[in-house]
């Protein structure tokens, strides 16, 4: 019997211990306070258009930057992500019956983000080799 | 010959084991502001998956993303209201679905209800306050005060 100090990780199970549910669980918070601490930065920078086109095109310059954009990019996943994962959780709030299908809808939901992201990287992508050309 | 025998004991179905009634689905709350803050989550969640996912790909991946925003891109879409209400939705659903997302975090991890409050009071009032800049902005922005760069 395998004692506390002779325990391989791997004994102790995947974090939580419970299903493929807990990642995308897990996924829903990172992405979602990913999101919302970026909003209060955005709100901000959006706001300075009301003082005019000097200080509003300086904010803006920021984008001009790969790192930046790349940073977009996972906002763009994040966004995308949440989304999707939200309607697998509003299918199965509002229609309970669907719970016995939670593993499916799960990869689903991943298989649908992934494709949405392929042309959506590729093209955030070739705007962001653009940026690096130029 | 009569032999004796045990009395007949009919067999009993086995102990049901308490199963997960898939029916009931998901735990939610029972009532109070939980199940309207509940209620509210999947509300704006709907009418975010329009206005955010929206917001994202025309905003951050059509034509050159972000690299065309400027003043003046700004100053022509604001002269639609539907960008106008467009954006000012978004602002106030995403700002109260992401503080409550927020919030509903800090009660799993944050376990001092004192520091918890302190914690959630602070975003609420960074809540509040770019709720109000951000209305005031998207109401009142008006290009002809700088001509010259209204398109």
């Amino acid at each position: 019997m395998a004692t506390r100090a002779s325990k391989k990780k791997s004994d102790y199970g995947p974090i939580y211990k419970g299903h493929e549910g807990q990642y995308s669980w897990l996924l829903h918070r990172i992405t979602g306070v990913a999101i919302i601490l970026f909003l209060f930065a955005h709100v901000i920078d959006t706001a300075v258009v009301g003082w005019g086109p000097n200080a509003y095109n300086r904010v803006i310059r920021v984008y001009e930057n790969p790192i930046v954009r790349l940073l977009e990019l996972g906002l763009v996943a994040a966004v995308l992500y949440h989304s999707f994962n939200g309607i697998k959780i509003l299918l199965v709030d509002f229609f309970p019956s669907l719970a016995k299908h939670i593993r499916v809808m799960g990869i689903v939901t991943l298989v649908v983000f992934i494709a949405a992201m392929i042309p959506i990287t590729w093209i955030m992508g070739g705007q962001i080799v653009d940026l690096v050309r130029n | 010959m009569a032999t004796a025998t045990e009395p007949r004991r009919d067999a009993q179905p086995p102990e049901r084991t308490p199963q997960r009634d898939f029916r009931g689905g998901r735990e939610r709350p029972v009532g109070g502001f939980e199940l309207w803050s509940w209620l509210f989550m999947r509300i704006s969640g709907i009418l975010l998956l329009i206005l955010a996912v929206g917001h994202v790909l025309i905003m951050h991946v059509q034509d050159n993303g972000v690299g065309r925003v400027n003043f003046g891109f700004v100053a022509t879409r604001w002269a639609s209201p539907l960008w106008r209400t467009w954006d000012w939705m978004l602002l106030v659903l995403a700002l109260i679905h992401g503080i409550n997302g927020l919030r509903v975090i800090t009660l799993d991890y944050v376990r001092k209800a004192g520091l918890r409050l302190t914690i959630n009071m602070v975003f609420y009032v960074l809540g509040f306050t770019l709720f109000v800049l951000g209305s005031v902005i998207v109401f009142t922005f008006d290009p002809s005060k700088w001509p010259g760069y209204a398109s």
